[in-house]
């Protein structure tokens, strides 16, 4: 069967969606993350969709779903590189992704994910005060 | 209504979805579509062909390109022989499913064209049209 390849990334996944995805791969690709979260220790997701033309509610609720299971295990998933096309119209649809973070490209969704973490490093040297 | 070109595209299995997606596409280009408006109705088209095949058991969808006194348009009609809808209005809500999904389908496809009508009766089927003008 084939699956999307998830790659490491610093502390992060980095995951690129390159191909128009049926029902059965983004299943896949919900259960494969989930266990390289565990087994990397990643604090941070990074979904690339700037291949994807479009975005429909099976997908919306796959990155839903994701962004929900890291969260529990102590990652940030940020979506990146959304076309416009794509963003306007999952306005339309009525899909908010309020749990999802996105960033325009890798770079700065990855920016976003290390800000996180120096946030919680400082958090936790206070802690020791 | 003049029709240019007439297509179908069974909805079977989960890959069907995806060739239904390409499918309408390839005619929204030929329409001339914008982008945008492309992106809405492969968008609404692959919820269309996803409840098809997840409710209505599987149908198959016809794809036109309408020409309409000079002004070019794509319709797909989705139609399917399944259990059919109870009560269209609350199918139509959004957030409302039988199934695992997110319940915007319906409501979504309605507001991403500009023509959209559904008929449906419990125990024969349902047909939805969707159609959008350049
Ligand atoms: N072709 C169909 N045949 C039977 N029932 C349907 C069909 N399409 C939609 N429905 C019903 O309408 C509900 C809402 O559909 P939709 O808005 O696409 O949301 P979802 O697919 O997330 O359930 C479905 O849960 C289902 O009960
Ligand atoms: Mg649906």
């Amino acid at each position: 069967m084939d699956r999307i390849p998830i790659l490491k990334f610093g502390n992060a996944l980095l995951v690129t969606i390159q191909v128009d995805m049926h029902d059965r791969l983004a299943t896949t690709l919900e259960e494969d993350l989930t266990s390289k979260i565990v087994a990397h220790s990643a604090r941070g997701v990074l979904i690339d969709i700037s291949a994807l033309e479009i975005v429909d509610s099976f997908i919306g609720r796959m990155l839903d779903n994701i962004a929900a299971v890291s969260r529990i295990l102590d990652a940030d998933t940020v979506v990146v590189g959304m076309r416009p096309a794509v963003a306007i119209t999952l306005v339309e649809l009525g899909l908010s992704l309020a749990g999802v973070k996105t960033a325009l490209n890798v770079e700065r969704g990855m920016a976003l994910i290390e800000g996180r973490l120096s946030e919680s490093e400082a958090d936790d040297a206070d802690d020791e005060d | 209504m003049p029709t240019t070109k007439t297509e179908r595209v069974e909805i079977r299995q989960s890959d069907d979805v995806v060739r239904v997606r390409q499918q309408t596409r390839t005619l929204a280009v030929e329409v001339g579509l914008s982008l945008v408006d492309q992106t809405k109705i492969v968008t609404a088209s692959s919820e269309l062909a996803r409840n098809t095949l997840d409710y209505g058991g599987g149908g198959e969808v016809v794809l036109e390109i309408l020409d309409q006194a000079g002004r070019r348009g794509l319709r797909l009609t989705f139609e399917d022989r399944g259990a059919g809808i109870p009560d269209i209005e609350q199918a139509l809500k959004d957030g409302f499913t039988t199934g695992k999904g997110m319940g915007l389908g319906l409501g979504g496809a309605k507001r991403l064209c500009n023509e959209f009508s559904i008929a449906s009766k419990p125990g024969e089927g349902t047909k939805v049209i969707i159609a959008r003008w350049k």
